[in-house]
């Protein structure tokens, strides 16, 4: 089977938008196009575990078919390499249990397999994880809350990339933050299979309450769309079944 | 996270009896042993026998962890990791499903527990035994991957450290599935999360550096420094402390490597101790040679009486 691309967006925020359309509407747009959204929401040391603000933190994942986490700022370097590598594995297993759907029959997905039958498509999952391409467009809000925040994300977005390039599959990255000066994102790294080559060039803080996450998730799908072309990893995978 | 062990705490309780939807088996829940990186582990009675049940509603972790015992179990011979007994899915009388496995249960103490307990001579062995294991598990192709304490039991007669959570454990060549700060290689930026004999070594140096520092300490300006600081501040393992070091800078391409030189240690080690000994034996031999010579003088100068 020709490995295909999986695309995820990284959200990383500390609280809600208020700007432009809904996030969770921009997030399940980009779904359609082959994007997951996994999203991690970053709590002040303060806060307790479901303030209001980040609700809709899990209704972005939701609607864009990934994961999403909500971490004080200590645990992020884990949370990030482990919310990006289950996302990873959500979305090969929706596409295994759409093929299972077409030769079981309707109604049936991996849990409804025995323990043993189940096992060995897991595998299957998991060679999947390991060997497959993978592009990760990190989306920072870089709103004036996020100040004391960032040099952490910065730690945990270089940690991600050890943990990645330890794949046998390809990595590309990017980082883009929003709001951008003029534009609703701005690019701080252009697409780069490292993350270590942007410690000099991390966003300036941009002052003022606006998070415009909507409209950020819209522009990020764009970035992959210049690249690529929409051949996302979906459509590759329809076209080896038909091959086949 | 913590709502899905909200969840199981909600559904199980001690004297529950809990029954698989696919092979049928009956376990009666005893007691909640701990919470693991996915699910939490009870440990129940399968038919009048312990064993623990690990239980999830991440149906795909678990499945992955049961691959991993699987493949354990067929390294001949070695009992790596706990052997599995069954694999099923339970659901709940609100019709929840949940994923589980159980295996058997290893009873014992923690390292840090047994040092304290019965003294740092037995670093040397369980550095041998775990070198030992990992060499096993290496050369069928396997990484632990998730060395540390929590994850370790020094089980009794015989005494032997072993191993009862194997979650992350990886196929050589991939990239480590799990891991735990700081007892990673790549945390401290001493090298990659790739799968390879190396990767366990620095999580072997970091055990034994727990058991001395158990509220560990911080990274520092150099890493390496630290490290090899911390090492050399611990009077129990400065005969160790090479192999440590050269472990911690990914020196070695295999535990067996490790393992020799670690037992070269310990074999000197144990000629060093013997020679007090023998000059604790010098001042008695004197002084019975002392004595002899007083006797054979005494029956000499009797002699001399008789005519």
């Amino acid at each position: 089977m020709k490995k295909g691309t999986l695309k995820q967006i990284l959200l990383i925020t500390d609280g809600c938008s208020n700007k432009g359309e809904d996030p969770a509407a921009t997030a399940a747009l980009a779904y359609q196009q082959g994007i997951t959204i996994n999203v991690i929401g970053i709590l002040e040391d303060n806060q307790t575990e479901d303030p209001e603000g980040l609700q809709e933190v899990e209704e972005i994942a939701l609607s864009g078919g990934g994961v999403s986490q909500l971490v004080y700022k200590q645990a992020l370097s884990q949370t990030v390499q482990m919310v990006t590598k289950q996302g990873m594995t959500q979305t090969l297993q929706g596409l295994v249990n759409l093929e299972l759907k077409q030769i079981l029959g309707r109604d049936q997905t991996m849990d409804d397999l025995d323990p043993e039958k189940r096992g060995e498509i897991m595998e299957v999952v998991e060679d999947l994880g390991e060997t497959s391409d993978l592009e990760v467009l990190v989306l920072i809000d870089t709103s004036a809350s996020m100040h004391d925040k960032l040099p952490t994300v910065k730690e945990a977005l270089i940690d991600l990339s050890i943990s990645l390039n330890s794949r046998v599959g390809r990595n590309r990255f990017a980082i883009y933050n929003f709001p951008g000066k003029r534009k609703d994102i701005d690019k701080v790294l252009d697409w780069s299979p490292r993350l270590d080559t942007f410690s000099s060039v991390f966003p300036k803080l941009t002052s003022g309450g606006i998070t415009p996450t909507g409209p950020a998730i819209r522009e990020a799908m764009y970035q992959f769309g210049k690249k690529s072309l929409l051949r996302s990893f979906r459509n590759n995978h329809e076209q080896d079944i038909e091959n086949a | 996270m913590n709502k899905t062990l909200k969840t199981h705490d909600s559904f199980l309780r001690p004297g529950m009896t809990l029954i698989g939807k696919w092979h049928q088996k009956r376990y009666v829940i005893i007691r909640k042993l701990g919470n693991g990186a996915i699910g939490s582990v009870y440990l129940c009675d399968a038919n009048g026998k312990k064993a623990a049940l690990k239980i999830s509603d991440m149906s795909t972790s678990i499945t992955m962890e049961v691959n991993v015992l699987k493949s354990l179990g067929k390294v001949q011979g070695k009992s790596l990791g706990p052997s599995l007994l069954d694999v099923d899915d339970w659901v709940t009388p609100q019709g929840k499903t949940f994923s589980f496995y159980v295996m058997e249960y290893i009873h014992g103490r923690t390292l840090p527990e047994f040092m304290k307990q019965n003294g740092n001579e037995w670093i040397g062995v369980f550095m041998l035994q775990l070198l030992e294991d990992l060499s096993n598990l290496h050369q069928s192709g396997w990484v632990f991957g998730d060395l540390k304490v929590d994850n370790l039991l020094v089980s009794g007669s015989p005494t032997r450290l072993r191993w009862i959570d194997v979650g992350g454990t990886t196929q050589i060549g991939r990239a480590i599935k799990e891991y735990t700060e700081f007892y990673d290689r790549g945390y401290w930026g001493l090298g990659t999360r790739k799968a390879e004999p190396s990767y366990d070594l620095f999580a072997l140096v970091m055990v034994f550096l727990t058991v001395f520092y158990p509220n560990h300490f911080p990274k520092g300006a150099n890493t390496e420094v630290t490290l090899f600081k911390k090492v050399n501040e611990v009077k129990a393992l400065h005969p160790y402390q090479d192999c440590l070091k050269k472990a911690l800078t990914g020196k070695y391409q295999t535990s067996n490597e490790m393992r020799q030189e670690v037992s070269t240690v310990i074999y000197d080690l144990q000629k060093t101790d013997t020679t007090p000994k023998r000059k604790h034996d010098h001042p008695s031999l004197a002084l019975e040679s002392i004595g002899f010579l007083i006797i054979a003088l005494g029956y000499y100068l009797s002699s001399l009486l008789i005519p």
